[in-house]
C-alpha cells in the first residue's frame, strides 16, 4: 500500500516531494519503498540530461530551457549535481543562482543534489529523483551534471535525450571527445555561440559525427546563446523531436531495453562497490596490506586481490 | 527514531538590498569545510525566493545575512514565508549587522542564534552540529 508521502508526491504536494527526495538521496528503507511504489507512475516525463566540461554554461542553459518549456505551457522539474569536496565531503550548491527567476514559478520544482563521492558525473541517487519528479507529474525533468570530461557518461541512463553542451574555441576540447560523452550525446550545441569560432566547432564535431558508426538517431548539431536564450527554441524543437523517436521508433525499443538494463547494472555497481569498500574498512585488514604495499613487500595489485578474496569468502557463509 | 545520521543541507541566503555577500561565502565555505551541503542562492533574495528554495531543497538549516539594516521588516516575512508552505521544522540562525538591542527581537522570531562580526566559523560549526541534527 502506498504510504502518505507517496501520495502526496502524486497528488503533486511539494512539501511531500521534497521530502520523499530526501530520503531517496539518503537511500534509506523509506525511499526504496517510494521508488518502488512510484516506479509504476513513471514514464511519462520527458527526461533530458545536459553535460559537458565546467564553465561550458550548463546551468546557463538549465535555465533557459526551463523558461523555453514553460512557454510552451509545460511543467519542468531540475535535479542539478555539484561536486562534493572529495577531502570534507561537503558541498557548495550553487546552481540555483542562476535559475534564481525560476523560484518564483510555481511550475518549476529544482532539486540541488552533491555527487557524493559518485564518479559518473551524477548523483548515485539522481535517476531515482528523476523517477520522483516523473511520479509526481512534470512534463519535462532537466538534469543536470557536474562538470564532464570525457568518461563521466552516467547521465546517459538516467534520462532519455542527453545533450552534450560544447563551447567555441575549444578544438582541442571537442577532439578530446572522441569517445564517451561524444558517443552517448543525442544532440549537440555549441553554446556561447557569439564567440569566434562557433561554426568551426559545429563543423569539428560533424567531422566526428561523420566517422562514428552511423546511428538509427543522428545526433544535430546546434548553435545556442544561453544567456540570452538565442537557439533555445531551436534546441526544445530538437529535444521534441528525439522524445518522439525514442517513443514511437520500433528501433528504439531495443534502446529502452539497453538503457533499462544500464541503469540496473549501475545501481548494482555503486552499491556493491560502497559495501565492498565498507566491509574492507571494517575487516581492518586494509591496514596490514597498505603496510605491505608502503615497504615494497607487495605490490597494490595483489593486494587488492588479496582483499577481494576475503570479501568473497565473507559473503559465501551464509 | 533514530536513523543513521544525515548530512546536513543548509540554505545561505542574502535576503534585502545589499550586495556585501563576503561574509555569507564565507560562512557557505567553512560549513562546506566541516562536510555539510550548502545551498547558496546568491544576493538579493525575496522572502518568497528564500522560503522556496528552503522547501525545494528540504534543508535541516536556513542562515541569513543581511547588512542593510532592514532585518526587522524582513525576517518575519521570510518566517511567514515559510509557515506558508509548513516548513517549520528547520533551524533558523542569521549573520550580518544586526546591532545588539535587535538581538532579543530577532531570537523571539525564531532564530536560534545571531553571529555577528568577528564570529570564529567553528563557533558556527558547532552549533549546527549540536542544534539541527535532529529532524522528523
Amino acid at each position: 500500500m502506498p504510504s502518505e508521502l507517496a501520495e502526496g508526491v502524486v497528488a503533486g504536494n511539494r512539501r511531500a516531494l521534497a521530502r520523499a527526495i530526501s530520503h531517496v538521496e539518503a537511500d534509506n528503507a523509506q525511499g526504496r519503498e517510494l521508488l518502488a511504489d512510484l516506479y509504476s507512475r513513471t514514464g511519462r516525463a520527458q527526461t533530458i540530461g545536459i553535460t559537458g566540461s565546467a564553465g561550458a554554461g550548463k546551468s546557463t542553459l538549465v535555465g533557459a530551457l526551463a523558461r523555453e518549456q514553460r512557454k510552451r505551457g509545460r511543467t519542468v522539474g531540475i535535479i542539478a549535481v555539484d561536486p562534493s569536496s572529495p577531502f570534507s565531503h561537503g558541498a557548495i550548491l550553487g546552481d540555483r543562482i542562476r535559475m534564481q527567476d525560476l523560484t518564483a514559478d510555481g511550475g518549476v520544482f529544482m532539486r540541488s543534489m552533491a555527487s557524493r563521492g559518485n564518479l559518473g558525473g551524477l548523483a548515485e541517487m539522481a535517476s531515482g529523483v528523476v523517477d520522483l519528479m516523473d511520479a509526481a507529474g512534470f512534463d519535462v525533468v532537466l538534469v543536470e551534471t557536474v562538470g564532464a570530461g570525457q568518461d563521466e557518461v552516467e547521465v546517459a541512463t538516467a534520462t532519455q535525450s542527453t545533450v552534450l553542451v560544447a563551447n567555441p574555441g575549444g578544438g582541442d576540447d571537442v577532439q578530446s571527445m572522441k569517445a564517451g560523452l561524444m558517443e552517448i550525446a543525442q544532440i549537440m550545441v555549441v553554446n556561447k555561440a557569439d564567440l569566434a569560432g562557433a561554426d568551426t566547432a559545429v563543423m569539428q564535431l560533424r567531422g566526428l559525427l561523420a566517422i562514428a558508426e552511423p546511428r538509427a538517431w543522428q545526433p544535430p548539431i546546434l548553435k545556442a546563446i544561453a544567456r540570452t536564450g538565442e537557439g533555445v527554441p531551436e534546441l526544445v524543437d530538437a529535444i521534441d523531436k528525439h522524445q518522439a523517436h525514442v517513443r514511437s521508433d520500433e528501433h528504439a525499443e531495443a534502446e529502452r531495453q539497453g538503457l533499462v538494463e544500464s541503469q540496473i547494472l549501475s545501481l548494482v555497481r555503486a552499491a556493491l562497490y560502497r559495501e565492498a569498500l565498507g566491509a574492507a574498512r571494517a575487516e581492518g585488514s586494509i591496514d596490514t596490506l597498505v603496510e605491505e604495499v608502503v615497504l615494497r613487500t607487495r605490490d597494490p595489485r595483489s593486494a587488492a586481490t588479496t582483499l577481494i578474496d576475503a570479501l568473497r569468502q565473507r559473503w559465501m557463509k551464509p | 527514531m533514530a536513523t543513521e545520521q544525515r548530512t546536513l543541507r543548509v540554505l545561505i541566503a542574502k535576503p534585502g538590498l545589499d550586495g556585501h555577500d563576503r561574509g555569507a561565502k564565507v560562512v557557505a565555505r567553512a560549513l562546506r569545510d566541516a562536510g555539510m551541503e550548502v545551498i547558496y542562492t546568491g544576493i538579493r533574495q525575496t522572502p518568497e525566493m528564500i522560503a522556496e528554495a528552503a522547501l525545494q531543497e528540504d534543508v535541516d538549516v536556513v542562515g541569513l545575512s543581511i547588512l542593510s539594516g532592514a532585518h526587522l521588516e524582513i525576517f518575519p516575512r521570510v518566517i511567514s514565508e515559510l509557515k506558508k508552505r509548513s516548513v517549520e521544522d528547520v533551524t533558523l540562525f542569521c549573520g550580518g549587522i544586526i546591532p545588539e538591542a535587535d538581538i532579543p527581537a530577532v531570537k523571539e522570531m525564531g532564530f536560534s542564534a545571531v553571529f555577528g562580526p568577528g564570529t570564529d566559523t567553528n563557533d558556527i560549526i558547532a552549533f549546527l552540529r549540536e542544534n539541527a541534527t535532529e529532524r522528523a
